[in-house]
């Protein structure tokens, strides 16, 4: 059993949803061309997964085994509308930004798995724990992400400039790849990479070896 | 089987938890529609605003909006009309109803919006004596991947432009995303919308020749943005011509509208 410590920082290095188990990717390519975008939408994906942990978690023993997905889906989606309906009224350019990604967050995997994973399994502390700790994991690449797009494809960061750009008279001639989705494939790409050569326990095992080229005996 | 698994249980849990959720969802969006709207509306305060090229930054929006008046022009014949009333008024919804908005023939229509209102909503800013400073006016069009969304505003003598920005689009990031570049929007201020009654602004391919005769004329091309470029010169001549504000413009400038 680990402990309430453990439950909150694992997940952040050791256990990362999206570097080891490749959860909620969708999102991480879509809204991490600009930090402050990036930081509202792990506040909003931290607070889902923590309070729909919760919730999971408090009525588990009531809930029947033949509607549990959908029941854990309700509660998800419900919470993301509330998150959605507050972001309008408190950050409103911010939530035109992240328009629908905001209710997107119902569908990604990161909530989903640790409803199913954990909070059905363990009291509500504990989940609720678990689930803050998978929100900062997720939050701790999306970040770092933003940080490199933003910086490298816009020369700023928090929308403040760092790096003056060519087209407004500065030095720094921004690489346009990196304000396109794809380009945080490469970025979560290479912060998985490092984080395994740290940790070499997440290597995985390869699935199948390629056997060693024989020759046929002869006569055989 | 557990006793959880039984029908009436499974349908007390499905009921009861529906009910919680949606009592959580309405009380959440009713409490914070008030503020939701407010935010909506000064939101598009503010755009019209930066396109008059009128935005200070850290003053109140209402308070810089005093001084702009919202009229409705029937753009049909080009004159003010009571016929709707702007503060409930939506031009895009309209333009998709049939009976509020005229189907574009597919020459009338090089700015890709299918349908156009009948009704429009104008800025009028009022300058200290009572008369018409700036009027603003909103445009919208295709680009490449996305209709863009935006506002043109025009000095009192309802040819120079006065300034150019877009609240809303989908243009790739980088390229045809320049259009809210504040280096290239600042060279719309100065420019002359027509010539000889015709509408002749237009972006250049590249960047304009300062000893051409037309200079007047042209604004920067964004580069690597040539359908983004495009676009944009189309939706602001055909916002500006016969079909859009050109027979408005008209009759404000002879203080007929």
């Amino acid at each position: 059993m680990m402990t309430m410590k453990e439950t909150l920082v694992t997940p952040i290095f050791r256990d990362n949803p999206i570097a080891l188990q490749i959860l909620g990717i969708c999102s991480a390519l879509a809204v991490t061309s600009s930090l402050q975008v990036t930081m509202v939408m792990c506040i909003a994906l931290t607070s889902v997964v923590a309070f729909s942990s919760l919730f999971i978690s408090a009525i588990r023993s009531q809930i029947p085994s033949s509607i549990r997905i959908i029941v854990q889906m309700t509660i998800i989606a419900s919470l993301v509308i509330v998150v959605d309906q507050v972001l309008k009224a408190v950050a409103y350019d911010i939530s035109k930004q992240l328009s629908v990604f905001v209710g997107l967050i119902i569908t990604n995997c990161i909530v989903m798995g640790r409803a199913e994973a954990y909070a059905m399994k363990n009291p509500p502390l504990p989940s609720f724990v678990d689930g803050l700790g998978n929100g900062l994991g997720y939050s701790v690449v999306l970040l770092a992400v933003a940080f490199f797009r933003e910086l490298f494809g816009s020369g700023k960061l928090f929308g403040i400039e760092i790096l003056p750009l060519v087209t407004e008279g500065g030095w720094y001639n921004p690489n346009g790849l990196l304000l396109l989705p794809p380009s945080a494939f490469f970025l979560i790409g290479a912060f998985i990479w490092i984080l395994r050569s740290v940790d070499k326990k997440q290597v995985e095992e390869p699935d199948f070896r390629i056997a060693k080229h024989t020759t046929a005996e002869e006569g055989a | 089987m557990s006793k959880n698994d039984s029908i009436g249980k499974t349908l007390l849990v499905a009921f009861a938890l529906c009910i919680v959720c949606s009592v959580v969802v309405s009380t959440a969006a009713v409490m914070l529609k008030p503020a939701q709207e407010a935010n909506k509306t000064l939101d598009r305060k503010r755009n019209i605003l930066a396109a008059a090229g009128m935005l200070e930054e850290g003053a109140s929006i209402e308070a810089q909006f005093a001084q702009i008046q919202t009229r409705v022009v029937d753009l049909r014949s080009g004159r003010f009309t009571d016929a709707v009333d702007p503060a409930s008024y939506e031009p895009v919804k309209a333009a998709k109803d049939p009976s509020r908005s005229m189907n574009l023939s597919q020459q009338e229509d090089i700015a890709g919006i299918g349908r156009r209102e009948d009704y429009a909503l104008v800025y009028l800013v009022e300058s200290a004596s009572g008369d018409w400073d700036k009027v603003i006016l909103p445009v919208r069009g295709y680009g490449l991947w996305s209709t863009l969304y935006g506002f043109i505003a025009l000095e009192s003598d309802a040819n120079t432009v006065a300034g150019l920005g877009f609240y809303e689009h989908g243009e790739t990031p980088g390229l045809g995303g320049e259009v809210d570049n504040p280096r290239w929007k600042s060279q719309w201020p100065g420019k002359q919308v027509y010539r000889d009654g015709e509408v002749e602004i237009a972006l250049a391919k590249g960047s304009v020749n300062a000893d051409s005769p037309d200079s007047r004329w042209r604004v920067d091309g964004l580069s690597g943005a040539t359908l983004t470029s495009r676009g944009v010169t189309q939706l602001v001549q055909f916002w500006l011509g016969e079909q859009g504000y050109e027979p408005f413009l008209n009759n404000l400038k002879a203080g007929e509208a």
